[in-house]
């Protein structure tokens, strides 16, 4: 990867006593569309808004275009943000209630290019939104007038009218309808500028595989799994990865529901002091695992897993198509 | 903010026992400030003929005088300006007051938010009548003082108040998309906090009027507050308590005015409360 | 055969400032002994609304009319005592999200056993032993120290499991589960579906299965209703439904559908426009501002449901396979 944007370092989240985030690093270049996948309780969500520093880690690096985001003031954090940017899950909720959709898609406009006067403003706002699929006369009215779909345009348009480098969606679209979810996913292809990288976080799989050109696969607070896209979902390494595709459920009623391919639920990290994260769950565990926490090993060139046994031909999960 | 304000209004609107309030309200302002021009005497004018006289349309004191012969109806409409302005004024004072505090405290949170609830927290456990009776001693009686006085009452629960909003529109994901958009702190307050909590903060300000009205005729009542020949309604409540038995109206006439005042400002409050309760809910 | 289930021309509307606005409109479906209905549809689509006013939990919010009869005898009309007879215990819901709908501060085996104490008149000791049992059935580990646990000390796949052992205990004929794995991981809702089929075919009871996502339905309904804006716009076999789908919506949301096997799309396929919002009802087809196909007659005459046994659609122009 020649041009690298974001560089994540060991990053570490506690929750009081309760760690997160357990150690998390990988590099993300300008251009790229990279998936975050993981269930709840992965801490895909904490770590958007650690890189945002939204909230305060506790060890490591973000840096972002050469500057470390943990550790510069907080001035020069609020002038790196305007490179930063990112949308939120619930579209009406990320929204001020009180503002009009046009002060709201003002805003980043009045913190960082204070010298346009009220008219040009007005003009870029009117743009964005026609950008965004609605239209500039939509500007004087309040969220609550406006569809899931059509606040998450907004949302949109408030944090790309800066053109940033990086793009966080935090499960954009899943709060929406099936059928808005390609709009909104759609509208971000076409928006997606030279340079723009994306971080998209999702527990959708299927969405994750059309966009993505990289996946990233977090369990409870570390990645397991990194891959390019067509890999991960042709040959997943990662027993998790591999449960998280036997899990999602199939179109046709001749396949039937999917197998469960993880069975039980997810163990309390608390409760793990040692020795990988998944042993309790998984199909494939040896003795060693009790004790030895794998670390990221290089199985295919790009294609990283965290497990013990991955450099073995494990029985493959098939499902039909 | 144009459009919730007329939604609110409009709610307000539909509630009977509300616009009847309003409606008292506006009419007692107009009477107290007007009403006077009306008649031909004034408020500080004895009139020896006419002392102690029952009200009645008879004589052209329609109220009313009181034992030195002054006219209990413009007397009366005077106090109720008097205690109307001070309650608004107070209450506007103590609404600027607290919700900058409420919302600076709760905003940045941690060690200030902590210090400045503890101030709060001793400054509520005055005994306040000690503290006014305190300070009268030392500086004598003034208007001023009275000010002072009712202002402290005020400001501290509408901070709290305040605070405890703030609490719970920090935690909302539109600040945390403010943070993000690169918004500074003073900023988020003022542009994306107070805006969020105003609904719960007027409706307590408007109760917190009549509260204010009250605590200044308890002051004047007990001759902490306004001095002769200034009235207020609690000075004139003062005054009619020392003739309950012989000339009932001297107490009646302003007892009524102050009842009926805080009456209507309650209904009033409660109204604009559930006007705004469910845009906020 | 008495239906288990008989619902007729059954309409919900709910009072708003500007007017009455229908969430259910003139509604029919009828549901018998021992079958698996999946209900499909996205928000606005009336598909939680039918049930809730089946169970009488609109009562006061909701102009309700038609007929709704279960085993027989009519729900809609009858009085309080009976209704509470009859509601979890031979008809039962199982809601979306089981945090909210479990007693924060009564113990698990309290809530399971108050059922049968109710209903069956069992004492509570031997209702204890009943819910500990009915735990095992469906699979939650430990069943007899979870009795003793509060809702918040268990996962989200466990809370449902409790749900769905509620729902049983005193061997309903109807089932409604309500967005049952919505609000689960993608590993916990493969689990839950499993749980779902076996609990089918060990009681025998007759399930409803609402949903927004037609993939969770496809391996358990026998039977899908498709829902749009408060109309059943296509009913039919499973089967029949994903080979070959009559009403031009339903061949919409199977194309959105985006998949995990497959080729990889560029964009997204998608749905121009987005749901009427729920009072924006005329004598017109719903679906006619968003289809490809619409014609004249779409937009003056509402479509009624037509077809055979195994499929009907409520279009002028459907589908042909």
């Amino acid at each position: 990867m020649n041009n690298i944007l974001l560089r994540v370092r060991d990053l570490r989240v506690d929750f009081g006593a309760h760690a997160v985030i357990r150690g998390v690093s990988f590099d993300l270049g300008g251009g790229e569309i990279v998936g975050l996948v993981g269930e709840s309780g992965s801490g895909k969500s904490t770590l958007a808004r650690a890189i945002l520093r939204l909230l305060q880690p506790v060890q490591g690096s973000v840096e972002f275009l050469g500057v470390d985001l943990l550790k510069c003031s907080p001035k020069v954090m609020r002038a790196q943000r305007r490179g930063l940017q990112i949308v939120f899950q619930d579209p009406l909720a990320s929204l001020d209630p009180r503002m009009t959709v046009g002060e709201t898609i003002a805003e980043p406009l009045k913190i960082f290019e204070s010298g346009l006067n009220a008219s040009a403003r007005q003009r870029k706002v009117g743009d964005m939104l026609q950008r965004v699929g609605l239209s500039s006369e939509m500007s004087g009215r309040y969220p609550h007038e406006f569809s899931g779909g059509q606040c998450q345009r907004i949302g949109i348009a408030r944090a790309m009218i800066l053109s940033p480098k990086l793009l966080i969606c935090d499960e954009m679209v899943s709060s929406l309808d099936v059928s808005i979810q390609g709009q909104i996913i759609n509208l971000l292809l076409d928006l997606q500028e030279a340079g723009m990288a994306v971080l998209f976080i999702s527990h959708n799989l299927a969405v994750v595989r059309h966009l993505s050109h990289r996946v990233l696969v977090m369990y409870l607070g570390k990645l397991v799994e990194i891959a390019p896209c067509d890999a991960l979902f042709a040959s997943p390494v990662h027993p998790y990865t591999r449960g998280l595709l036997a899990a999602v459920p199939h179109r046709l009623p001749a396949v039937g529901a999917a197998a469960p391919g993880a069975p039980g639920d997810q163990a309390v990290p608390d409760l793990i002091t040692s020795g990988c994260a998944f042993r309790d769950r998984c199909p494939y565990v040896l003795p060693m695992c009790e004790t030895s926490e794998p670390p990221l090993d290089e199985v295919a060139p790009g294609h990283w897993a965290a497990c013990h046994r991955s450099h073995e031909t494990l029985n493959p999960l098939s499902f039909e198509s | 903010m144009d459009g919730l304000a007329d939604e609110a209004a409009r709610r307000l609107r539909s509630n009977p026992a509300a616009v009847a309030a309003v409606a008292v309200l506006c009419a007692i302002v107009v009477l107290s400030w007007l009403g006077p021009w009306f008649s031909p005497n004034n408020s500080q004018t004895l009139d020896w003929l006419h002392i102690a006289v029952r009200p009645g349309m008879q004589s052209s004191h329609w109220f009313g005088t009181d034992r030195l012969g002054r006219d209990l109806f413009t007397r009366t409409l005077a106090g109720t300006r008097v205690s109307i302005a001070i309650g608004l004024a107070a209450s506007v004072i103590s609404l600027l007051v607290g919700v900058s505090y409420g919302a600076i405290a709760s905003y940045i949170g941690g060690r200030t938010d902590h210090l400045m609830m503890r101030l709060i927290e001793i400054l509520s456990g005055l005994p306040l009548i000690f503290f006014v009776i305190f300070l009268t001693v030392i500086f004598g009686r003034s208007e001023y003082l009275l000010f002072f006085a009712i202002g402290a009452v005020g400001w501290l629960t509408m901070a709290r108040i305040v605070r405890g909003q703030t609490l719970s529109v920090r935690q909302r994901e539109f600040i945390e998309a403010a943070i993000a958009s690169g918004a500074g702190t003073g900023r988020i307050i003022a542009r994306h906090v107070v805006p969020n909590v105003i609904g719960p903060v007027i409706v307590y300000a408007t109760l917190t009027v009549p509260q204010i009205i009250l605590f200044e005729s308890f002051l004047s009542f007990l001759g902490l507050g306004i001095q002769e020949p200034g009235a207020s309604l609690g000075t004139l409540i003062a005054e009619g308590a020392g003739e309950m038995e012989a000339a009932p109206w001297i107490l009646l006439v302003p007892g009524s005015f102050l009842a009926v005042l805080l009456l209507c400002l309650n209904i009033f409050g409660d109204g604009l409360r559930d006007a705004l309760d469910v845009k906020d809910g | 055969m008495v239906p288990t289930l008989s619902v007729d021309r059954l309409r919900v509307s709910f009072s708003h400032r500007s007017g009455s606005i229908e969430a259910v409109d003139r509604v029919s479906l009828q549901i018998v002994p021992a079958e698996c209905v999946g209900i499909v549809g996205e928000s606005g689509s009336g598909k939680t609304q039918i049930f809730m006013a089946a169970m009488g939990l609109l009562a006061g919010k909701a102009q309700v009319s038609g007929s709704v009869r279960f085993e027989g005898n009519e729900l809609l009309s009858v009085d309080r005592p009976t209704l509470n007879r009859v509601r979890g215990s031979k008809l039962t819901m199982i809601f979306q999200d089981p945090m909210t709908s479990l007693t924060p501060h009564l113990t698990v085996g309290t809530q399971l056993a108050e059922v049968t104490v109710t209903h069956l008149g069992m004492p509570w000791k031997d209702a204890r032993t009943f819910a500990g049992r009915m735990l095992e059935r469906v699979h939650v580990p430990e069943p007899k120290r979870r009795l003793n646990q509060y809702p918040h000390e268990l996962s989200g796949g466990m809370r449902q499991r409790v749900m769905i052992a509620m729902s049983l205990l005193c061997e309903p004929s109807l089932v409604i589960a309500d967005e049952p794995t919505t609000a689960l991981d993608m590993t916990t809702q493969a689990q839950i579906i499993e749980l779902l089929r076996a609990v089918r075919g060990e009681f025998g009871m007759a399930l409803v299965l609402i949903s927004h996502d037609l993939a969770v339905v496809a391996g358990l309904a026998d039977r899908i209703l498709v829902m749009y804006a408060g109309s059943v716009v296509e009913n039919a076999i499973a089967e029949e439904l994903f080979k070959h789908p009559r009403h031009p919506y339903t061949a919409e949301l199977l194309k959105c559908m985006p998949s995990v096997t497959g080729p990889r799309l560029d964009r997204l396929p998608t749905l121009a426009g987005q749901p009427p919002r729920p009072g924006e009802i005329l004598e017109a087809c719903p679906f006619a501002p968003r289809c490809s196909r619409a014609a004249d007659r779409c937009r003056v005459e509402r479509p009624q449901l037509e077809g055979s046994s195994t499929s009907q659609a409520a279009c002028h122009f459907p589908l042909t396979s």
